[in-house]
């Protein structure tokens, strides 16, 4: 075992920089649930299988048109986006006006269907996927090794969060998404289209989902089964956040990396429960969750 | 936000039970099981009569308090963990060990259904489904689940001293009283006042709160009772099968409840049993097509879904303007 | 899946009809294996191919016997494992069972296999268990137990001069297992284990248990883990330089269709122990190309499904020798008897434990420049002979053995 308190600081920094890094994985999908529960009330349970989709895209984009990463990472959220409309215009639109949970039952269905179908024809050990040239190798530190990418994972993933977070808080299109999801009718009367906008909020949610994706292809192996496991975690971290919060997600997300990082030091055989435990305790002291507003 | 003031609940029983219908029902579906093993292999109706239990004791939360689990699996599995552990080290005889089992399950019902209740709707779905993410971790690690390898060679033993539970057929018939008593329970429950408040609650529980009632309490109670019950059928899966493995404790398995009792229909007394039936028999005897089992469940459940909400019994049952 | 094992009642009721009049010069296997998750690549359908393959060459056929191949798939559930196992005995008359991968459901079977007398020759699962507390005179372990792999990784790294050793382990039994039997064989070589890290089954992320495994300073970083948890941890050990850094990575428990799934480039440098590579003489080579030229996707043969081929081989011989398959416990202690001897693992015997005896392999996989080709994957490190690759009977906990 490691000394528990014989860690020096710097080993620990160089842990929960690891685990921030990590926290960008579960921001970047928890957002992408924040944002389509906003709009549609549904808590997609598709979103682990989208996520593995969107790995797979750049698996093939490499093998199949020689498309590298930086394509692959414009390419496959804009194709899991367009499958994401599919899924709303043909299946989850028929829904509205139906308890929400009908939303669940169906998005845990697609989920069912798209893992087995990928499973049957790659198997389960997975596909390469190599860190692109660029981004190879790695810095160090002084305290410790951080290859490129991990780096470039963090920055990359603040970006998009940010811009997210600003494009629905700050933007006129933010506002009429927000209102919206107050006020479905009002917003109509001004004209806007709002089922159309609920398409376009789903496909949006969704790639953030494959850009998720991509960005853990290098990293993990692509497997049909990666988002499957990994996405409980992620609807852990929805609920501490509070579920309406955009903000609450991405700021959770991160948080909750680097409490999965500690944990990994100092306790590793908790580091998968912990965050339920956390979630536990939030529901205990805050039931909606610590961004949400009371439901 | 206000999430459940929605239109449609996830249940729609609109027609009123005929208790005569139920009884000849209820009668006709016993005396099919009794004489079923004449038709079907035995060990098949076992499997089939446990998951037909689980899915009704499932159906008592979300058909009739209006609450979707998506972690009834914890229940199942800590269960037939408890069961296999107690039959086998502690050597107790199996009645024994399946009551104690259910108990245990319904203590864990306790602690998580207090911290699940406090949310409602699809909150109430992502908590039991993140609290059964514990219990399956406490599975994995602790020692005397033994890992993946599960708890093996549970002796079947002798019911209450006498009854050999090692023969195939007399073991079937301690099964189904097991499951007939577990399904009478559940219809006892429902058609009390108890029962009467919990459907208030899921109709409109504003109202039920102004009419002095502490709905916490009754979705607590709830709670627990679908807990326990869920127990007694998984603690007598373990019995049946021998072993007590983490497939029971892991989260698909709370999808399957859910795919089962939304095949048989949801919120009605007969479903869940047709719909096990119907899942049990696909997964046996689709087997041979192995990769496609998880997708043809998928397809189902997104067919459910979009076009049979009400499922098998619902629909047969709307047919005949009846609820069954 | 060319034979399904779709049963209905009717069906059930004339096979057990049909059964009385057929017997004696008939055998039936069942291939029960996962046929699409977690071990479909190690297993699957390519150990019911290995299967058909050994039917075809054993020449039992011209003998006069009918030999019939059934498949399923356990999906890695214990109680479905048992519930197909008792349908195959009970309604498909089925009488030897082989595969079945994942600890959990082979451990479920060997009781239903004892309990009917049929015969499991378990060429998948990993536990030593089945030849330890478990073992049953119906049951042979044929190509690999976590005892061997560990053993035989720990061992001879150890004493090629990787004396001090870090270990990853899931967190879970036989994680524990694989950790306990490789510190055992490293101690008894004169190393010592530095350090320990426990992470949970299924962990997206091993940045963090590496690093703390690259600042042990130990010169062996053992992976007690399996599958995903494995091929992750190889990939970002190569994101962090682990290997260039000097430490040698060591996998306890590693198949061919892993090192494939991964690439080399990220594989490259690991260390393990198996039992079978393709590519070790012109018998192996010819048994793999037919049988790559037969999969759907052309993989080579894992040591698995060489196992399944093998260990059929032998069966048939010990059928034919007894003239019916009827009595499972006979026909495996006439395999006992019999030394073993087929193309793939050479000559060989059968322990009283049911332990398959044969010698097992050291292996590195190549650099990307040292491969010529797809599937040219390993370099052979070291051989451990037959007598030292598996747990000497005296330390078996196997009731079958008289001490």
């Amino acid at each position: 075992m490691i000394p528990l308190l014989g860690i020096s600081t710097q080993a620990l920094f160089g842990q929960l920089l690891l685990g921030l890094i990590n926290g960008a994985f579960y921001a970047l999908l928890s957002l992408g649930l924040a944002v389509i529960f906003g709009m549609l009330n549904i808590i997609n349970f598709a979103h682990g299988a989208l996520y593995m989709v969107g790995a797979f895209c750049a698996y093939f984009l490499l093998n199949l048109l020689g498309l590298n990463y930086w394509f692959a990472l414009i390419i496959s959220p804009l194709v899991v986006g367009a499958l994401g409309m599919i899924i709303e215009r043909t299946m989850l639109q028929r829904l509205a006006g139906l308890d929400h949970l009908y939303g669940l039952l169906l998005t845990f269905g697609l989920a069912l269907i798209i893992q087995g179908v990928f499973q049957n024809y790659f198997g389960s050990s997975g596909l390469p996927y190599a860190i692109p040239r660029e981004l190879a190798g790695g810095t160090n530190l002084g305290f410790m090794f951080l290859p490129n990418y991990r780096s470039w994972v963090i920055i990359f993933s603040l970006i998009v969060c940010l811009a997210t977070w600003f494009m629905i808080e700050k933007t006129r299109l933010g506002a009429y998404l927000r209102a919206a999801t107050e006020n479905p009718a009002l917003v109509r009367a001004f004209g806007i289209n709002v089922p159309r906008m609920v398409t376009l909020t789903y496909g949006f949610g969704v790639a953030l989902a494959a850009l998720a994706g991509v960005l853990a292809a290098p990293i993990n192996q692509v497997r049909p089964l990666m988002g499957a496991d990994f996405i409980i975690v992620v609807f852990a971290v929805v609920v501490i956040g509070g579920m309406g919060s955009i903000l609450g997600s991405i700021v959770t997300g991160f948080l909750l990396g680097l409490i999965e990082g500690l944990t990994k030091v100092f306790y590793p055989e908790a580091s998968n429960t912990v965050v339920f435990v956390i979630m536990a305790i939030v529901l205990l002291v805050k039931p909606a969750g610590l961004f949400g507003r009371t439901a | 936000m206000s999430v459940d003031s929605v239109s449609e609940t996830i249940t729609a029983p609109v027609e009123v039970a005929n208790p005569r219908d139920e009884q000849i029902v209820f009668l006709l579906m016993t005396l099919a099981l009794i004489v079923a093993p004449l038709f079907a292999y035995p060990f098949f109706l076992m499997q089939a009569l446990c998951f037909a239990l689980f899915a009704c004791a499932f159906n008592l939360l979300v058909g009739y308090v209006g609450l979707l689990s998506f972690g009834h699996a914890m229940f199942l599995g800590s269960a037939g963990y408890f069961s296999a552990h107690i039959a086998k080290v502690w050597g107790w005889p199996p009645e024994l060990a399946i009551i104690a089992a259910a108990i245990g399950a319904g203590v864990i019902g306790v602690v998580t259904g207090a911290l699940a209740i406090r949310r409602q709707g699809i909150y109430f779905s992502m908590i039991t489904l993140a609290l059964s993410q514990m219990i399956y971790f406490f599975c994995l690690q602790a020692p005397f689940t033994h890992g993946e390898d599960g708890i093996q060679a549970v002796p079947q033993g002798k019911m209450l001293g006498f009854i050999d539970l090692s023969h195939q057929m007399t073991l079937y018939y301690v099964v189904l009283a097991i499951f007939l008593f577990g399904f009478l329970a559940i219809h006892r429950i429902i058609n009390s006042p108890f029962g009467e408040i919990l459907k208030a609650i899921r109709e409109n529980e504003p109202r039920a709160i102004s009419l002095g009632y502490k709905t916490d309490r009754y979705k607590l109670a709830a709670f627990v009772l679908s807990a326990t019950l869920v127990g007694l059928a998984g603690a007598t899966k373990a019995i049946v099968a021998q072993n007590a493995s983490l497939t029971d404790v892991h989260w698909s398995m709370s999808g399957e409840v859910v795919l089962m009792t939304l095949v048989g229909g949801l919120g009605t007394v007969f479903g869940p049993v047709v719909g096990a039936f119907v899942i049990v028999a696909m997964q046996n005897y689709l087997a041979g097509f192995g990769q496609w089992v998880t997708v043809i469940q998928g397809v189902i459940f997104v067919a459910c879904v979009l076009a049979f909400r009400r499922g098998i019994v619902g629909e047969i049952a709307h047919m005949f303007k009846r609820s069954l | 899946m060319r034979t399904s094992i779709a049963v209905t009642a009717l069906a059930a009721a004339l096979a057990w009809a049909g059964s009385a009049a057929a017997q004696n010069k008939t055998i039936k296997i069942g291939s029960l294996s996962d046929q699409s998750s977690l071990y479909a690549d190690i297993g699957g359908p390519g150990s019911t191919l290995a299967a058909q393959m050994a039917v075809e060459d054993s020449g039992m056929t011209a003998k006069g016997w009918k030999i019939d191949v059934i498949s399923a798939d356990h999906q890695n559930k214990p109680d479905v494992g048992v519930s197909i196992a008792r349908q195959w005995f009970d309604v498909e008359k089925v009488d030897v069972i082989v595969d079945v991968p994942n600890s959990g459901v082979a451990l479920a079977v060997n009781n239903v296999v004892k309990e009917k007398n049929k015969v499991f020759l378990n060429s998948g699962a990993g536990t030593s268990d089945l030849t330890g507390k478990a073992c049953t005179p119906n049951t042979i372990h044929w190509t690999y137990d976590t005892y061997a792999l560990a053993n035989g990784t720990g061992t001879a790294l150890t004493k090629s001069g990787g004396d001090t050793w870090f270990f990853l382990t899931a967190d879970y039994a036989f994680g524990a297992a694989l950790e306990r039997d490789t510190t055992n064989a490293v101690t008894k070589a004169g190393g010592k284990v530095v350090g320990t890290v426990r992470h949970p089954l299924n962990s997206p992320d091993f940045s963090s248990f590496l690093l703390q495994a690259q600042t042990s300073k130990a010169k062996v970083i053992g992976l007690a883990n399996a599958g995903g948890d494995t091929t992750n941890a190889v990939k970002q050990a190569s994101e962090f330089g682990i290997t260039q850094g000097g430490q040698t990575l060591a996998a306890l428990l590693l198949f061919i269709s892993d090192v494939h799934a991964l690439g080399l480039n990220a594989a490259q440098g690991l260390t393990f122990t198996e039992t079978f590579y393709w590519d070790m003489n012109d018998q192996t080579r010819a048994f793999a190309k037919k049988f790559a030229s037969k999969m759907k996707n052309g993989n080579m043969p894992t040591m698995v499904q060489a196992g399944v081929y093998s260990a059929l081989l032998h069966y048939f011989k010990a059928v034919d020798a007894l003239g019916s398959a009827e009595d499972g416990a006979k026909v495996v202690a006439k395999m006992k008897e019999m030394p073993t001897d087929d193309p793939l693992f050479g000559k060989g015997t059968i322990r009283e434990d049911g332990r398959k005896i044969h010698p097992a392999y050291l292996f590195q996989v190549k650099k990307p420049s040292e491969s010529k080709g797809p599937w040219d994957y390993y370099i052979t490190k070291a051989t451990i002979p037959a007598d030292q690759a598996f747990r000497p009977l005296s330390e078996s906990e196997c009731p079958l053995v008289k001490k």
